[in-house]
């Protein structure tokens, strides 16, 4: 039995303790909005937060989020309005989707950590979030404006 | 003339047998019904409570799965596999029958109740240097535990090791018993924090060498071990991490389990960080200060940000838009596996962005704790709190974990690289599915 919170919300789980985070979010918690790529931590489009850092959940092991806060897309915000999210849905970043919810959940902890990021500080955070669709210009483009626009928001409180 | 020799030999070696005899017997002390758990002062419990944190009590006390300080914890010697004792006051197999006289008598000289030696993996050569008023607070913490009926595992050490008699003859080589003797020319401060880091919290059993006979090598005290497959760096200034371990490094990753500038708690030593955060701030202060002398990091200081700034330039180099794929396939392999969270910005690292340029694992000349961390990865109650690595173990091939270490190694440190690390990675594995 393993028990944490995810998007606010207590659970305790039986599963064994080597299950990936992952499988427990999908199939037994039933969030659905982080999918599974590669299954090996290369991909990113697994991503959640765990203590609010960016996490592979494929490669992580429910054991080690006992008693941790893990937040998945669904609870990123409680609108789906995300300064990433207004800023994706804005410049039209997704072609399939699939890898969107992990690029997300990168890029809203990328842009906390770097309120100006430059292209260097994007490549070099989201080259672990790969995109078959070669959307990685928008993605850069809408991490910008999400940044300026949570700085815009900040400086206005 | 030669038969005379001979009786002389025999009547010496029969006496010396006899002295040591002597010297190694110690009486047993007579059980007693424990007192109920309402005579002891609630103030003293708290108090062995705090104190039981800090000496990690429950971290070796305690079997994988099982009941606190109900024992049963197996750990792998050079002389075989050793099990932990009970220290629940349960009369049969606890320490429910012992009197505090017995109970000072074991932390402070390594004696059973019963009047056996006890074996020196329970660090009563530290436990010795527990003033009389801590040796009491924490009888009185244990003896108001539940009780659990859990009787002690027989150890696997082969003979003669598992004499204990001869443990007299150990103690008479290696063993000084006796209290904290405060140094008169350094602070209260630093007192405060040898006498945790010697004593209670017991430091040198793991980060200090140990010789043919598993005594630490005083010559050698906190020169670094190696310790489950880990290793318990240097507290030195022989500690080979870019930036010193100041007495504000040491105080943040002692109370938070990481530090900005030398990374985070793994491994054996995150019950030692969960164990002190029974303890206040100021005693964890008080072993910053202490190690900070102990590393000599006053002598570094001035150098500080020169070093942190070459590190981060060794980092920034490698990131970003100066990374082309076809140049380096290590460096791709690092770029989509890490550095989505270790990577910083040129300037200075982020607190939540630990930077493997200035980590310590990167920085030691055995790579076992990178290896580990990237084999296992870093639960949530570990190091950093609530912050999780996944483990990589599963994930990436045996060759690639030391790619990783490897590349690590060549454009972080001015190092050597490590020899056999493939094989490093492959006998690391099978450590883990064996202890696991």
């Amino acid at each position: 039995m393993t028990s944490f919170s995810i998007n606010g919300r207590a659970v305790t789980v039986d599963a064994e303790d080597d299950t990936p985070l992952l499988w427990v979010i999908r199939d037994i918690i039933g969030l659905t909005g982080t999918k599974f790529g590669c299954g090996i931590g290369m991909c990113g489009a697994c991503t959640v937060h765990v203590g609010g850092r960016p996490t592979r959940s494929c490669i992580t092991p429910l054991a080690s989020v006992a008693g941790a806060k893990v937040t998945t897309i669904e609870g990123l915000d409680p609108d789906g309005r995300h300064p990433v999210q207004k800023a994706w849905a804005d410049l039209q970043v997704p072609q399939c989707g699939y890898c969107q919810s992990g690029q997300i959940m990168q890029a809203a902890s990328l842009i906390n950590d770097f309120p100006s990021p430059s292209d260097q500080d994007i490549d070099a955070v989201m080259a672990g979030n790969l995109c078959r669709c070669m959307t990685y210009v928008r993605i850069r483009n809408a991490i910008k404006q999400a940044a300026a626009q949570s700085k815009k928001v900040a400086t206005h409180e | 003339m030669f038969k005379k020799l001979l009786i002389a030999v025999v009547i010496f070696g029969c006496l010396g047998l006899a002295g040591f005899g002597v010297l190694a017997w110690e009486p047993a002390i007579a059980p007693i019904v424990a007192p109920p758990a309402g005579s002891f002062a609630p103030e003293l419990v708290a108090k062995g409570e705090a104190l039981a944190g800090g000496g990690y009590c429950a971290a070796c006390h305690t079997a994988k799965g099982g009941q606190t300080f109900a024992g049963g914890y197996e750990m792998a010697t050079p002389f075989g596999v050793i099990y932990s004792t009970n220290i629940t006051p349960d009369p049969e197999t606890g320490i429910g029958s012992w009197s505090e006289a017995a109970f000072r008598r074991a932390m402070h000289e390594g004696v059973s109740r019963d009047g056996s030696h006890l074996l020196p993996v329970f660090s009563f050569d530290h436990f010795t240097k527990l003033s009389d008023e801590d040796v009491q607070a924490l009888y009185a913490y244990f003896m108001t535990r539940t009780p659990v009926h859990a009787p002690a595992r027989p150890n696997g050490i082969p003979f003669p090791f598992n004499i204990r008699y001869l443990q007299a003859g150990w103690k008479l080589l290696f063993f000084r018993p006796g209290r904290f003797e405060p140094d008169l020319t350094k602070t209260a401060e630093w007192n405060r924090g040898a006498y945790l880091a010697l004593g209670l919290s017991h430091c040198g059993a793991c980060h200090t060498p140990r010789n043919l006979l598993g005594a630490e090598k005083g010559s050698d005290a906190y020169g670094g071990a190696v310790i489950d497959n880990w290793v318990a760096p240097p507290l030195t200034a022989a500690n080979p991490a870019p930036a010193p371990w100041t007495q504000d490094e040491l105080y943040d990753y002692l109370r938070t389990g990481a530090s900005v500038l030398h990374g985070t708690a793994a491994g054996p030593m995150s019950p030692v960080i969960e164990g002190l955060s029974a303890l206040p701030d100021s005693d964890v202060r008080a072993i910053a200060t202490y190690f900070a002398d102990v590393d000599k990091a006053a002598e570094r200081l001035p150098s500080v940000s020169a070093t942190v700034s070459h590190a981060m330039s060794l980092a920034s180099a490698r990131a970003g838009e100066h990374f082309d794929p076809d140049d380096d396939s290590d460096e791709r392999l690092y770029t989509a596996a890490c550095a989505s969270c270790h990577y910083n910005a040129v300037s200075a690292p982020l607190a939540a962005r630990p930077d493997l340029a200035l980590n310590s694992a990167v920085h030691l000349s055995d790579p076992s704790n990178l290896i580990q961390v990237i084999v296992r990865g870093i639960g949530a109650a570990e190091g950093m709190p609530d912050v999780v690595m996944p483990a990589f173990g599963r994930a990436l091939s045996d060759a690639d974990i030391a790619r990783i270490a490897a590349y690590l190694r060549r454009t972080r440190t001015n190092l050597p690289p490590w020899p056999d690390l493939v094989m490093k990675v492959v006998t690391n594995r099978q450590q883990n599915s064996a202890t696991n």
